[in-house]
């Protein structure tokens, strides 16, 4: 330490060390409360703003892109829909088209029953009819015949009758 | 016989700025291990050149050859000092004044203090350029506040004397001039390289205002064969000698007890003051931007943050993570008042004052930083210097003083590194600015002044330089270390996974 003899910036003074220590600890304390703390805590503040302004951001972001995949689920949802929806039309004009069918053979079929059968009817009438028109031409020209031939012949009229009846009855 | 006295007039210019050169590289050696091995015996103008503005060296000399004619003559070195005594010297060339020229020494003395008080004595001149005591006096502490020695502005003096008490009065009444020697001395009181001194003689008994015409120092062995320096003021003609204020060195740094200790704010405390107020107000207007909502930085807030962010992010949270909140504000008063105070001293037109240089303002913060460590410091802390785990006996014995050591090692590198970095950074630039005044020696020419101007600019602009980054560096330095000292007193050990 000899070498630094008459060094004067390195010779403590009580005056020096007593003003330094009053000058820097009113310093701290002034500085510590006016301008360290308050800095700390706004640049803390300041930093929890952004952090959760980026957060927030972030949680927008997930948001959109959940809403943008639900929208999609949802028109994918809808176009299954509208698909069933067609098929089930489909299947509908399908089913009304062949129960039109169906119905329209059915009634054809029973239009054509009816008909058959009223032909028929119609067929038995003009026979029957025909029957007794040509019964009551035989038996005018029976009677016509008989009653040249058989004049007064009793047996012969009986017969006749009877042949009369059993024609009727068929 | 004049000529002959003229021949020898210019030899001393050629050997005298030899040995400024000389000198100067040792200056420049003694940057870094700030010693003070030369022996210079600083001679002191008279009233006749009080007047002097700045560092007018060139015309002092020249003036000093004019009245002086051949008196000062010769190149001197290695001032045997006993030859005040009359001793071991035969180089006496019969002036009239009792002139003692040494053989090589860039100095002489014409006064023999043959003894302390009342010794008939001459005020004396500047003889030359002296690097080491101009820049050693240039970041001393003073009781005047000069700038560039054109503007002194006098301080309020507090004086606790031992016999007299409590003194206060100005440091004007001291008409500080050049080299900052006050022309008048106040009751015992002097102003001696701008400190105050006390005249010990004790039939001197000034109740005001006396006149000094100068002063002279010699430098003799005490009777343990230390080398002391011994000053006197010249009053009416006559030497007395005068004490430094107390030094509180143990007598160790050429300090010591003495009959007074100086309270003023000197020149560093004056600009602590300023250069707290400073910082004060920038960050207070900083810091009223942080209420209310969060906004981008803006003005001195935007230059003052980041640099409060680097020291939260990268000294304070790596050291004492969880921690840091408590220790921040200590942590960045340390950093800004260091920081602030570096820079200050660096403005040339701010006085130059050297007050983080200034081993009892690093002593004070390291005191500070060391109280509030060992305060802090946990169980864990005190198990590590006290009884280190984990170590065998034979290790503990060696350990245990290293640790106990350490624990004031600590502050006193912190202290010492600032202050050592700091002054020596000051001193660095006073030589090559001293470069201009050691070549305007040179024939007191106007070339040599302005070759040393043109050698003088770039080196003291890349100095500057130089220091710009030291002044950011050991406020960093000062801080982090702070910081690890903290952070290791604090920490929270886990046996299962340490060592």
């Amino acid at each position: 330490m000899i070498f630094l003899a008459g060094f004067a910036p390195f010779q403590p003074t009580p005056g020096l060390a007593l003003w330094s220590l009053i000058i820097f600890l009113l310093f701290w304390l002034l500085m510590s409360k006016y301008a360290f703390k308050p800095m700390m805590e706004g640049l803390k503040k300041r930093e929890t703003t952004i952090s959760d302004a980026l957060a927030e951001a972030q949680k927008a972001r997930e948001e959109m892109a959940n809403l943008k995949a639900e929208n999609e689920q949802i028109l994918a949802e809808a176009r299954e829909e509208r698909s069933k929806m067609l098929k089930e039309a489909k299947d509908t004009k399908l089913s009304i088209i062949n129960e039109a069918k169906e119905k329209a053979k059915e009634d054809a079929i029973r239009i054509t029953t009816s008909a058959k059968q009223e032909i028929e009817n119609e067929k038995k009438a003009a026979l029957m009819e025909v029957k007794n028109e040509v019964g009551m031409m035989a038996t005018e020209i029976a009677e016509k015949i008989l009653r040249k031939e058989l004049k007064g012949n009793p047996e012969h009229e009986s017969f006749v009758n009877t042949l009369v009846g059993e024609f009727n009855q068929n | 016989m004049h000529k002959i006295l003229e021949a020898l007039s210019m030899l001393r210019f050629y050997l005298i700025n030899a040995c400024f050169l000389l000198s100067l590289s040792v200056a420049l050696a003694q940057t870094q291990t700030k010693t003070q091995t030369q022996k210079t015996s600083k001679q002191h103008h008279d009233h006749s050149h009080h007047k002097h503005d700045g560092h007018d060296h060139g015309a002092h000399h020249g003036h000093n050859h004019g009245s002086h004619d051949g008196h000062d003559h010769g190149s001197h070195e290695g001032h045997d000092h006993g030859s005040h005594k009359g001793h071991n010297h035969s180089h006496d060339h019969g002036h009239d004044h009792g002139h003692d020229h040494g053989d090589h020494g860039h100095g002489h003395h014409v006064n023999n203090f043959a003894s302390d008080c009342g010794s008939p004595a001459q005020p004396v001149h500047h003889e030359g350029y002296d690097p080491t005591g101009t820049a050693i006096h240039h970041i001393s502490d003073a009781n005047v506040y000069t700038i560039m020695d054109m503007i002194r502005i006098p301080l309020p003096m507090i004086i606790y004397n031992k016999e007299r008490g409590m003194e206060f009065f100005s440091s004007g009444k001291f008409h500080a001039g050049h080299h900052d020697d006050g022309h008048m001395g106040y009751k015992d009181y002097v102003l001696y390289q701008g400190n105050i001194h006390r005249i010990t003689c004790p039939g001197f008994d000034s109740k005001g205002e006396f006149e000094v015409q100068g002063f002279d120092k010699v430098e003799i062995k005490n009777a343990e064969g230390k080398d002391i320096e011994k000053r006197y003021a010249i009053v009416n003609g006559k030497g007395y000698n005068i004490e430094q204020k107390t030094i509180w060195d143990g007598g160790m740094l050429g300090g010591g007890n003495t009959g007074f200790m100086d309270l003023s704010p000197t020149k560093n405390v004056v600009s602590m003051g300023l250069v707290s107020m400073l910082l004060f107000f920038l960050f207070r207007g900083a810091a009223k931007k942080y209420s209310g909502d969060p906004s981008a930085p803006s003005g001195i807030q935007a230059f003052l943050e980041p640099m409060f962010q680097f020291i939260r992010d990268d000294v304070a949270i790596p050291f004492l993570g969880d921690k840091h909140e408590k220790f921040l504000p200590l942590l960045m008063t340390i950093f800004f008042f260091i920081l602030g105070l570096n820079l200050w001293g660096q403005v040339p037109f701010l006085g130059n004052v050297n007050v983080t240089g200034s081993l009892t303002v690093t002593a004070v913060m390291a005191i500070i930083v060391f109280i509030i460590t060992n305060i802090k410091g946990n169980g864990d802390y005190w198990k590590h210097i006290l009884w280190p785990p984990d170590t065998p006996l034979f290790v503990k014995i060696i350990l245990i003083p290293v640790e106990i050591m350490g624990m004031f090692i600590k502050p006193l590198t912190l202290m010492l590194r600032l202050a050592g970095n700091i002054s020596a950074g000051h001193i660095a630039i006073l030589s090559f600015v001293g470069l201009i005044f050691i070549f305007g020696k040179a024939g007191a020419s106007l070339g040599g002044s302005l070759t040393g101007t043109a050698i003088a600019i770039p080196l003291t602009l890349f100095m500057m330089a130089i220091e710009l980054i030291v002044a950011f560096v050991q406020a960093f330095v000062f801080t982090i270390l702070t910081a690890s000292y903290l952070g290791a007193a604090t920490e929270e050990h886990h046996h299962d996974d340490h060592h």
